[in-house]
């Protein structure tokens, strides 16, 4: 096409004010790129730890159960249906019991949850089978940030204190036999894991759970009285949420530094209709219409976003191939923003992010491109030839 | 088809809208150029030369009469067509030049051919052709700001002249060029006009033009005052 020929030309022959342009351009296109594929790294891997971990492929909730309110706990427990202990028997589940209690580590009273679980379960990625074979004791599973936040290690003892079904206090001692190093809060902080029969046992709940969690792609059996199921959209709400925020956030950035580069086109769009009224005349004298010209000022312009999307190709593949590869290293204090991340997070560029996002830059720089040059239409050929401005 | 009538204005008036009332620039103007014609329009500044060359070049179009150029009616005519008549049919020669800044001597001479969408070989074929016509072959690569006023007016003229138009209209063409310049570029479209009949209307205060012209129409006030022809040929031989 001739005129894309001749506007690349005049775009490339422009010199370094087209580069600049170019180069803030290709500056925002990879930041909303990289940006959004942050957030959506958080959102997988946030979610696929919690999967893994915590929430399999869902769960099964006690009717009273609410992960918010620890009081509700003393009624939020129940006999599994015949169905679910059918399929935690074929492995495709595994039931947990939810309990409060208070241990007292180096003197200091704590209040923790007591979660008992099954030690042979394949369904949760927790080490639970070191909970298994300790006869004569209590062997509990800590996660690193609460053996930290209460300085227990391999080996300590522990104090449980708790209140049984029928409302009587018990202690016991208890012995840390494993830490696990997890990204997931949620199984970790404020937390003591032990073996279910023990915790069963303990609270005088035998055969009862608070929470059965299924194995991935495991369809759920039909609701059952007393015990709802929560899918993985309803259990992964805080992680969409919260990350709904941050891609706000990113958003009013990005759209931040597209504005400001679009503001650079926009003005040496009007900045060329203005200081190239010759020019314009010359090319109407030879032969071109008006709106040719237009075309050809717009595609000026336009090559900009094509531009952009070529020098933030050569600088952003490997930058952001690189980043997706070994990972961007968050600040241990960070925590990975609340969010169950671990230390490294991957960020993941869907073909829809890269090219929603090349989409965007390409019209947004072709309609600041245009609004310019509309101007053209209404010049006269004579009065452009003499370089007048109207 | 030797000595037919290419232009013709039939009552051609220009007004231009002044405040409230307008400027006329042209009035009742009745002209006929015909194929091979080596013809120049003088006359004091404001008198309408300048208007005249741009509607007879489909830039602007009359107020009144009617004005035919190459069997199209200017008065009618639309932008399309406007622009395909500028296109193949008509070569413009400013005063100032008006080379494209950022294109080299070959790319401008070029750029009309490019619009015509003419095969790549054949285009090149014809701007080198065209650059010998006006002596400037080795300057082929330079750009505009590289040149010289006089060899921007004979890249100019290999411009006009490189799709082989009918008519070369020239505005002024010497106003910025000295005199041996001058003289140089009048040669070259006298050569251009004997060789291959194009047809040259200049506008023109300078003696040095009006030496070379066979046809010096005068123009006062936007009439035309007189129309003389000269049979014998004058100068530059
Ligand atoms: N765009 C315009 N708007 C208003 N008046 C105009 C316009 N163009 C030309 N005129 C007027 O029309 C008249 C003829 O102008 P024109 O430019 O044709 O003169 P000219 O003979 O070429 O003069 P010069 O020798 O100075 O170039 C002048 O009075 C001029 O002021
Ligand atoms: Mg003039």
């Amino acid at each position: 096409m001739i005129i894309f020929q001749l506007a690349l030309r005049n775009l490339i022959r422009a010199g370094l004010r087209t580069w600049l342009n170019v180069f803030v351009l290709s500056l925002a296109f990879v930041a909303i790129i990289l940006m959004q594929g942050v957030n959506q790294g958080i959102i997988e891997q946030a979610s696929r730890s919690m999967i893994d971990s915590e929430l399999g492929g869902g769960q099964y909730w006690h009717a009273n159960y609410d992960p918010f309110d620890p009081l509700t706990l003393e009624d939020a427990h129940a006999p599994l249906p015949p169905e679910l202990q059918r399929l935690i028997a074929e492995g495709k589940a595994t039931a947990v019991l939810v309990s409060q209690g208070t241990i007292y580590p180096g003197g200091r009273m704590m209040p923790v949850l007591l979660k008992g679980i099954d030690p042979r379960q394949q369904i949760l990625d927790l080490p639970t089978a070191e909970l298994a074979n300790h006869a004569g004791t209590i062997p509990v599973l800590l996660g690193s940030r609460m053996a930290e936040s209460t300085g227990l290690k391999v080996g300590d003892p522990l104090t449980i204190r708790w209140r049984d079904a029928h409302g009587t206090f018990d202690a016991r001692d208890a012995l840390v036999v494993q830490i696990m190093n997890t990204s997931v809060q949620t199984v970790d902080q404020g937390q003591v894991w032990l073996p279910l029969d023990t915790l069963r046992r303990m609270a005088a709940m035998p055969g009862e759970a608070t929470l059965i969690t299924l194995a991935k792609n495991t369809s759920p059996p039909a609701n059952f009285h007393d015990w709802d199921f929560k899918d993985l959209n309803f259990l992964l709400r805080d992680v969409r949420e919260i990350v709904r925020f941050r891609k706000i956030a990113a958003g009013i950035l990005n759209t931040i530094l597209l504005f400001l580069a679009l503001v650079a086109i926009f003005d040496t769009q009007i900045l060329s209709v203005f200081r190239r009224r010759k020019e314009i005349g010359t090319l109407i004298a030879l032969g071109m219409t008006r709106s040719g010209v237009i075309r050809l000022f717009t595609l000026e312009g336009g090559l900009h976003g094509i531009l952009a999307v070529v020098v933030g190709a050569i600088y952003g593949i490997p930058l952001l191939g690189y980043l997706a590869s070994t990972g961007i290293p968050l600040p241990q204090s960070s925590e990975g923003f609340g969010m169950a991340i671990g230390l490294v997070l991957y960020p993941v560029y869907g073909p829809a992010l890269v090219l929603g996002s090349l989409l965007l830059v390409l019209l947004t720089v072709t309609v600041v491109s245009y609004l310019p040059t509309r101007q053209i239409a209404n010049l006269k050929p004579t009065e452009a030839l003499r370089g007048r401005v109207l | 088809m030797q000595n037919s009538i290419l232009i013709s204005t039939n009552n051609l008036t220009k007004r231009f809208p002044m405040g409230e009332d307008a400027v006329v620039a042209l009035d009742q103007v009745n002209l006929q150029f015909r194929k091979g014609e080596f013809a120049g329009l003088v006359g004091p500044s404001g008198s309408g030369k300048t208007t005249l060359l741009n509607i007879i070049g489909s830039l602007d179009v009359p107020s009144e009469g009617e004005v035919l150029v190459l069997g199209e009616a200017i008065e009618k005519i639309g932008h399309k067509a406007a622009a395909r008549l500028r296109n193949r049919h008509i070569g413009f020669i400013f005063q100032t030049f008006n080379l494209l800044p950022v294109y080299t001597a070959f790319e401008n001479v070029e750029f009309p051919l490019l619009l015509q969408r003419i095969p790549e070989s054949q285009r090149k074929k014809a701007v080198w052709e065209s650059l010998e016509w006006v002596g400037l072959t080795d300057k082929a690569k330079s750009r505009p700001s590289q040149l010289s006023g006089g060899q921007s007016q004979r890249v100019a003229i290999a411009r006009a002249m490189v799709k082989r138009p009918s008519i070369m209209l020239a505005d002024e063409p010497t106003a910025n060029l000295d005199a041996q310049n001058s003289h140089n570029i009048l040669q070259i479209m006298e050569r251009l006009n004997r060789e291959l009949q194009t047809t040259f209307i200049f506008s023109t205060h300078d003696e040095k033009v009006i030496q070379y012209l066979r046809r010096k129409i005068t123009l006062d006030d936007g009439r035309v005052a007189s129309d003389e022809t000269f049979t014998t040929e004058r100068a530059g031989s």
